[in-house]
């Protein structure tokens, strides 16, 4: 038990420029405090989010992985973050059809204004990840 | 690929960066990449000496690239890609790594947020290893404007707009120009009457030879970006023309349909053809679609019959109109907030019982009551008001939780205006604070406080009910620590301002965010407070946040000024990260085709082809394209996998 508490997940966040981006600047300007699991990548659109750019990331050892746009409907390039979501339901079927568990991968929908929203996304995800423990599914071995 | 030589500046911003992430460290796991020949820490890195040693670094050191490290790349990403193009190299090849907003400030405990700055740091350092030298795209612009929305904001903005000689649309929903102020009898702190001031804008805007008015319409569509937007407009039928419309007033007294008039906020009733205003522009008349008995000869058609100047269609349809503009004003404007939301003052049900505007109406010359303040139940003169502050702001327990900024002010006006009216009543102003910062403005109080007799109650109101054929208003005064019960002729309510009824609509149609309270968001709080977070689109007045009348007319003025300078520009520049093929890896699937929202990608014997003037650079293309062939210029897959592997490390 006392393991799993120390466990510290690591989280990559494809956050999209206009909205998630912006939010969690907005959560920074008004010093709102959530764990620093999760280290942010900006990519003008969540529809820019290749599925490879997931199983990339858990391959290279991530314990999970979020994708965070605009809500349904305000996207920037109209209907990127629609595509995103297509994809995104895809890639939970995939995860657990291989064998991981869904839960590490998070979509959420974070506007411009939501610093609020966008700490706690991160929050709920880190917290909902220590009980998982280490994904070790997807890890590439590290080399001798 | 050749090596690069990339320069990493860390900055501390004050203690802002460096009290929460070891910045010493940052820059020495920096040093340790491959690509990174130099490394600096400085205090203010955004600072004119910061500046200058980015430009000599990059100079001594050759550097073909740098990093900044610092504040999000909103604020000062164009600040060092300036500075990389005055040391000689491109712009495009400079990076934000953002360690403040998205680390600094959000994580107290210095070892991890170290730990996250590194790997911020690195990502964008691996990044920019695999940036090209771009060069800006050119474009033409548009040399005309479009304001949305006819309120003292938007009329400002558009006079503005075209006395510098820029054509201007001028889009307004309701089917007379004037908005709010319009509405409004007396304007504090001076008492001048609103109509006075406002009639002569109007007719002035109407009669501008620059300005094309649209009333009574309505933005559908918007499409294009910054320089080129085309804006699809619906002009809704009125029914009459306003050319041949003599203003003659007869087609009102034969119209048998009576609803409540929402001009004049339901104190009077009005026809289903009706005029807003006296001042209206465009002056006509309008005919309610949605109220007339058919806009057939058939069923009803006195109206038609009556109007000697033929000036009434009911053949007139919807039209849809296409604009073409470089630059867009919103200025949308505020409503009340919904009495309904708030049973404890009565949820808009009690009699007597009015909101600030009503009031406004009730003491206005051109109002409900001819400018007699009369009770709405028996038209008698009410002997004492009580006015209450804050219904609905500052309270984010149940209600708005900002302030809604004016009704302190304009609560003082009501109760002078009252008094003014009434020299024997009794004004009672329930209040939490007294905010009165503005010229002239603490003292217009002090005068409603002194020389207008009005008692002033530090308390909030906890409940009002009718009693008696009164009002009775239950609260307390937390000055004296006194349960207050006073049985009122009338209570108006200083409803928080919210943002106006569409403008959720007109945020998706723009593409313009909002904040938490509704309000259009400006992109910067302090330094961009006039433009929207979408190039091109700038915000004026209540819509932006509550606000009063001068404020919302510089506000108006600096949106001009803003449009003014975009549109005296020859060709605008816009960002060459745009979508590039691979003709060698491209078989020619077609997926990239269906996935590009904005039809910028076809295929040509066999090979997808980027138009390079529709694409935006969202990268939905890339997502798909299950070769890598087409690829985000600056933003390419292999770019976005290194930086997946250093966040990673």
């Amino acid at each position: 038990m006392s393991e799993q508490q120390n466990y510290e997940p690591r989280v990559v966040a494809f956050l999209c420029k206009w909205c998630s981006s912006a939010g969690s600047d907005l959560a920074g300007v008004s010093r709102i405090q959530y764990p620093a699991n999760a280290t942010p990548i900006t990519i003008p659109c969540t529809g820019a989010v290749s599925p490879m750019y997931i199983l990339s990331a858990f391959n290279k050892g991530a314990d999970g992985v979020l994708v965070s746009g605009c809500h349904i409907g305000d996207c920037h390039y109209i209907e990127g973050n629609f595509l995103a979501r297509r994809k995104m339901h895809l890639i939970m079927e995939l995860l657990e059809f291989i064998g991981v568990e869904p839960n590490r991968f998070r979509m959420s929908w974070v506007s411009a204004a939501e610093g609020a929203k966008f700490a706690q996304v991160i929050t709920d995800f880190v917290d909902d990840l220590k009980p998982l423990g280490p994904q070790e599914k997807l890890k590439k071995a590290e080399r001798a | 690929m050749t090596k690069k030589r990339t320069g990493v500046f860390v900055c501390h911003c004050g203690t802002n960066i460096a009290a929460t992430v070891d910045v010493a460290r940052v820059a020495k796991e920096m040093a340790g990449e491959d690509s990174v020949a130099f490394t600096k820490e400085y205090v203010y890195m955004c600072s004119e000496p910061g500046q200058e040693s980015v430009v000599q670094a990059i100079k001594d050191n050759k550097l073909d690239s740098i990093v900044v490290t610092c504040c999000s790349p909103n604020l000062h990403e164009k600040t060092f890609r300036d500075n990389a193009k005055r040391a000689g190299i491109n712009n495009f090849t400079c990076e934000i790594a953002n360690i403040r907003e998205q680390c600094s400030w959000v994580h107290n405990d210095k070892a991890k947020g170290t730990e996250k700055a590194i790997k911020i740091s690195r990502s964008v350092v691996r990044r920019v290893n695999r940036n090209q030298p771009l060069e800006s795209i050119a474009v033409n612009v548009t040399r005309r404007a479009m304001v949305i929305g006819g309120g003292i904001a938007g009329i400002q903005a558009a006079l503005d707009i075209a006395n510098a000689g820029v054509e201007v649309v001028l889009v307004e929903k309701q089917a007379t120009i004037g908005g709010r102020m319009l509405q409004l009898s007396e304007t504090f702190p001076t008492l001048d009457c609103s109509q006075c001031v406002l009639s002569p804008k109007m007719v002035e805007l109407k009669r501008h030879p620059k300005v094309k008015l649209m009333t009574y319409s309505e933005v559908q569509e918007l499409a294009g970006s910054v320089g080129n937007f085309r804006v699809k407009i619906l002009k809704k039928p009125t029914f009459v023309d306003p050319d041949k419309c003599k203003l003659c007033d007869e087609c009102t007294a034969v119209c048998p349909v009576v609803v409540p008039n929402e001009y004049e906020i339901n104190l009077t009733t009005r026809r289903a053809i009706y005029i807003p205003y006296a001042q209206s522009i465009p002056a006509s008349y309008t005919l309610d679609e949605s109220t007339c008995l058919g806009l057939n000869p058939v069923v009803c058609g006195k109206c038609k019959d009556v109007c000697e100047a033929d000036a009434i269609n009911y053949d007139m349809r919807p039209e849809t109109v296409t604009e073409d503009v470089g630059a867009i004003v919103v200025a949308t404007g505020f409503d009340l907030y919904d009495q309904a939301n708030m049973p404890e003052m009565g949820g808009g049900k009690v009699e007597d019982v009015l909101d600030g505007l009503q009031f406004e109406r009730l003491c206005s010359a051109s109002g409900a009551t001819g400018g007699h303040i009369l009770r709405p139940s028996d038209h008698k003169e009410p002997k004492n008001v009580v006015f209450i502050q804050c219904v609905g702001s500052r309270d984010p327990a149940k209600h708005c939780a900002y302030c809604s900024k004016i009704c302190c002010m304009y609560t003082a006006k009501h109760a002078q205006l009252y008094k003014h009216h009434v020299p024997d009543g009794r004004a009672y102003v329930f209040y939490i604070d007294i905010r009165s910062g503005g010229k002239g403005y603490e003292e217009f109080v002090q005068r409603t406080m002194e020389d207008n007799d009005t008692l002033y109650l530090r308390g909030r109101v906890s409940r009002l009910y009718r009693h008696n054929g009164k009002v009775r208003v239950l609260g307390t005064d937390t000055l004296s620590g006194q349960n207050v019960e006073i049985d009122a002729d009338m209570v108006v309510l200083a409803l928080a301002m919210v943002p106006s009824k569409g403008t959720t609509e007109i945020a998706k149609i723009l593409k313009i965010g909002r904040d938490k309270d509704g309000f259009l968001a400006e992109a910067h709080p302090k330094l961009r407070p006039v433009e929207s977070v979408t190039g091109g689109i700038y915000l004026a007045g209540a819509a932006q946040a509550p606000k009063d009348i001068p404020e919302t007319v510089a506000q108006a003025g600096a949106a001009a000024a803003k449009v003014i300078a975009l549109l005296s520009q020859s060709t605008l520049s816009r960002p060459p990260l745009i979508a590039k093929v691979r003709p060698s890896h491209c078989t020619g699937c077609g997926m990239c085709v269906d996935a590009c929202p904005f039809l910028a990608i076809r295929l040509e014997n066999g090979k997808a082809i980027v138009n390079e003037a529709l694409c935006e650079g969202c990268g939905s293309c890339s997502a798909t394209c299950l070769r890598a062939a087409i690829d985000v210029k600056n933003v390419t897959q292999l770019q976005i996998f290194e930086m997946i592997e250093a966040c990673l490390a």
